[in-house]
């Protein structure tokens, strides 16, 4: 199984837990399995169907391309991130 | 020879004449400003002289009768654009606030805040028809720090703005972000040194010498083109389409060269105006910023309020921090606190943190990237503490801080470990330095060190590689250049395919006329376009062997490439270079050309770091701080063209001393803005700096083909602390304040030498 790492804001949805096993081929998977167990953080985490515009996410130390596209392994560790923007 | 320490390269770690050199010295190169077109109008913006303001009318007809005078744009003339947010580049925004920020819907919210657009036959006829249209302000309380703007009952400029956690009431607060690890109380708690200050750095514009400039073209077929000066041609057209509400493949963007950006010219002001005007005239529309207007109306950096509080051991060992930080977003939400937020801890290995980031709308200009966005502020406040704490452990600086040292597999602020990075061998290289190694002596001098930390961005590129009948070679990105990437490109291809780097012509192409491509920003470039360039050069090289494989009747797998030459086994073959080869394409299977696209994933795929080390003088009649040296070091991964890195380098520097020691934006208690000309709004000149030394660590960045992480920003983060700490070794103030210009530095020396006597006074 997976492992979620949830942002420090939203861990009220997940009861305080930082760390949250999710199973799934993919993100969405992983999402919904999330979602299932802790109703609400989809809605968090993405619009339309897709991770919001406002959000990157890290598999395995990798800032994903392929949205909820992007595969999960077994293993995998899933981070959150903010997006930023840079300047040169 | 190549100079670099990453692999066995030709061309690679050389340092050739960029391509698009004689152009720029000889003034060939053509600007923004420089385009011209038969029947071309120009035009200019009628902008807000009031901070915060109702639009109560606009009344334009007067304007419009004014002879020469063509047409005259809006609010009204835009369509309500989304309110959302979205994926532009490697920024985040919101369609309808960037409509506002355009022209301004029913309120003014910033000193020069666009209200309307005109377009006429002269640019003086367009000017005097400004003075004509009929503005109906009610004036509202201006609201220009982030403290009056989280106040409770703050003027507020958004009424439609919430957030999370304040439910249904309007506010200022656009958002609130925190980063947490481990127990920070029982951190802080576990230290034998506290230090705990509060920070206030001014808001700084990027400085770019080359005003912001757009030319409007539209066809009655409903075509549009605009030439303008832009870190992005593909943002510039996706805002645009999502600000007029038209398509994007209506618009082709043809980006011209660029005087400067440092992030500034990542976003769009005067694009749409100009395709709207000319969309109403049927003309070409040209126009030009003056530098007032750019300083007024365009985007700089956050002004910030950074509270920290940070404890080690007496060995030196950080065991906790506890930072609160709010950045000035300007009028519209967006401001750069989450990457400070990220970026203020990055050097360093600490299992106990809680970092709190509010994004504040202010009535200020909208903000808008600049170089390493929010690290600097952030940097002067946890570069400075460290500095404390160090000094409190006596230990050496940079000792110190190669004891608390991030490294590979050390979790980053926001989770994930780094893979190879490169931050102890940046810091070693300035405790190596001719400089760190040199005495500093005489009166009323210090020296000082500091870190940073930059992410760098990957995301979309992409490259064509054409093979010519010669054996020379084509480049093709949609990535302006604005630091050297023509000739980064250009090595890159070079060395692909063995060729002589003047053998190969790099050309930034237009929106129509190449793959999608984000901007020249996040330090992105020579990794990300470097990798399409890379991936494509692979690709046409694959292409040359199939024909090399063709003309010998071998299999491809066959044909070997080395030094230049292909060649096979087998009797009567003979070797060919690229050149003897290239002539037979018409014969082998005709032209080649190599494509390749990338995407990279947004932030943090070259992790970066910087170590800034300042001797200073400070003047203790006047406060006035002189550099004396300064010397930076950057792991760049691989430096493709050692030059242009250490340009990168010394530019970023610069600016960050001019951030640490004159720059700020001078608001008056309306809210106006004061130095609006760069005689007052005071940026480094080459008489106020030495010759930046530097110092290129090249850590190999393990995600790319070459090595590269991109170097264009990163420079920036350290010097205002580094400044800092030097003052404080001449002159045992710390100071807190940004800039630490001659007012602000004898104020702190004075009140540093009345507590002094104060307590000389009690001991006596």
């Amino acid at each position: 199984m997976a492992t979620a790492v949830i942002p420090s804001l939203m861990r009220k949805l997940t009861g305080g837990h930082d760390r949250v096993t999710v199973s799934g081929r993919n993100l969405r998977e992983a999402i919904a399995d999330l979602d299932r167990q802790y109703p609400g953080i989809a809605n968090q985490l993405t619009e339309d169907g897709d991770i919001k515009a406002s959000i990157a996410v890290s598999i395995d130390g990798e800032v994903g391309t392929n949205g909820v596209l992007d595969t999960i392994r077994e293993s995998s560790e899933i981070h959150f991130l903010p997006q930023i923007s840079g300047g040169n | 020879m190549s100079e670099s320490k990453n692999g066995h390269y030709k061309v690679i770690g050389t340092r050739p004449i960029r391509h698009d050199g004689v152009d720029k010295v000889t003034g060939r190169a053509k600007y923004g400003a420089d385009y011209a077109f038969p029947g071309m109008l120009f035009g200019k913006v009628l902008r807000s002289p009031h901070a915060h303001a109702i639009i109560k009318s606009i009344n334009v007809e007067k304007a419009l009768k004014m002879p020469g005078v063509k047409a005259i744009v809006t609010s009204a003339d835009l369509p309500e654009a989304e309110d959302s947010t979205q994926q532009v580049g490697e920024a985040a925004m919101n369609p309808r606030y960037l409509s506002m920020n355009i022209l301004a819907h029913q309120k003014a919210l910033y000193d020069g805040h666009a209200i309307a657009a005109v377009a006429a036959t002269s640019p003086h006829i367009a000017e005097e028809a400004l003075r004509l249209i009929e503005v109906d302000y009610e004036v509202l309380p201006p609201v220009m720090t982030v403290d009056d703007a989280m106040k409770k009952n703050a003027p507020i400029l958004l009424p439609n703005l919430r957030n999370k956690e304040e439910g249904d009431n309007p506010t200022n607060v656009a958002n609130h972000l925190q980063f947490k690890r481990g127990d920070t109380k029982a951190g802080l708690a576990a230290a034998d040194f506290v230090v705990e200050r509060e920070f206030h750095t001014a808001m700084v514009h990027q400085g770019y010498i080359e005003p912001h400039n757009a030319v409007g073209i539209y066809n009655s077929d409903g075509q549009g083109t605009i030439y303008c000066s832009t870190q992005g041609a593909f943002d510039v057209r996706s805002m645009c389409a999502q600000v007029l509400g038209i398509s994007v493949g209506k618009i082709k963007v043809v980006p011209a060269e660029i005087g400067g950006g440092f992030g500034g010219k990542t976003t769009i002001y005067l694009e749409p105006l100009s395709l709207m005007l000319a969309k109403k005239t049927g003309h070409p529309v040209k126009l030009v910023m003056t530098r007032g207007e750019v300083l007024r109306a365009t985007g700089p950096t956050s002004g910030s309020k950074i509270k920290i509080k940070m404890g080690c051991t007496r060995d030196g060992k950080i065991t906790g921090a506890e930072v609160w930080m709010a950045y000035e977003a300007g009028a519209f939400p967006g401001s750069p606190v989450g990457a400070g937020a990220m970026c203020l801890l990055a050097p360093y290995n600490i299992d106990n943190f809680q970092i709190d980031g509010y994004d504040v709308v202010v009535n200020r200009p909208k903000t808008a990237a600049y170089r390493a966005p929010g690290a600097t502020n952030a940097a002067m406040a946890s570069e400075t503490v460290i500095d404390e704490l160090a000094e409190k452990c006596g230990m050496d600086p940079i000792d110190f801080r190669i004891a608390n040292a991030a490294k590979e597999g050390t979790a980053q602020i926001v989770g994930p470990p780094y893979k190879r990075i490169g931050f102890i061998e940046t810091v070693e290289a300035i405790k190596n330095s001719p400089h760190y190694k040199s005495a500093l002596t005489g009166k009323n001098r210090g020296r000082g060190v500091a870190a940073g930390f930059w992410f760098n961005a990957g995301m979309q590129s992409s490259a064509t590689v054409n093979i010519q009948t010669d054996g020379t070679a084509s480049v093709i990105t949609g990535s302006t250049d604005i630091g050297g990437s023509r000739a980064a490109m250009a090595m890159i291809t070079a060395e692909v395919l063995g060729m002589d780097v003047t053998d190969v012509r790099p050309t930034v192409a237009d929106t129509d006329s190449t793959g999608h491509t984000d901007v020249t920003g996040g330090s992105r470039t020579t990794f990300a376009t470097g990798m399409a360039v890379y991936n494509a050069a692979q690709d046409a090289l694959r292409q040359l062997k199939e024909r090399a494989a063709k003309t010998w009747e071998k299999k491809p797998e066959d044909v070997k490439f080395e030094d230049g030459k292909f060649s096979a086994e087998g009797e009567g073959i003979k070797p060919m270079t690229v050149k003897q080869l290239a002539s037979r394409l018409a014969r082998t299977g005709g032209p080649i050309t190599g494509r390749a696209q990338v995407s990279t994933g947004g932030i943090g795929v070259g992790p970066a770091f910087a170590a800034t080390l300042v001797d200073v003088e400070v003047d203790p009649d006047t406060g006035k701080v002189q550099i004396l040296r300064a010397t930076v070091a950057q792991d760049a991964g691989t430096a493709i063209h050692p030059s242009y890195v250490e340009g990168q380098m010394q530019g970023g520097t610069s600016q960050g001393l001019g951030w640490a020691l004159n720059e700020e934006y001078f608001y008056d208690s309306k809210g106006t803005l004061k130095n609006i000309g760069l005689l007052d709004y005071r940026m480094p000149t080459c008489l106020d700096l030495p010759m930046i030394e530097t110092a290129i660590v090249e850590i190999p960045n393990p995600i790319h083909p070459l090595g590269v992480r991109g170097v264009g920003e990163v420079s920036i983060v350290p010097p205002p602390a580094a400044v800092a700490n030097a003052i404080y070794k001449a002159t045992g103030v710390r100071m807190t304040e940004l800039p630490m210009s001659p007012p602000r530095v004898l104020k702190a020396i004075l009140e540093h030498r009345r507590v002094h006597d104060l307590q000389a006074a009690a001991a006596d």
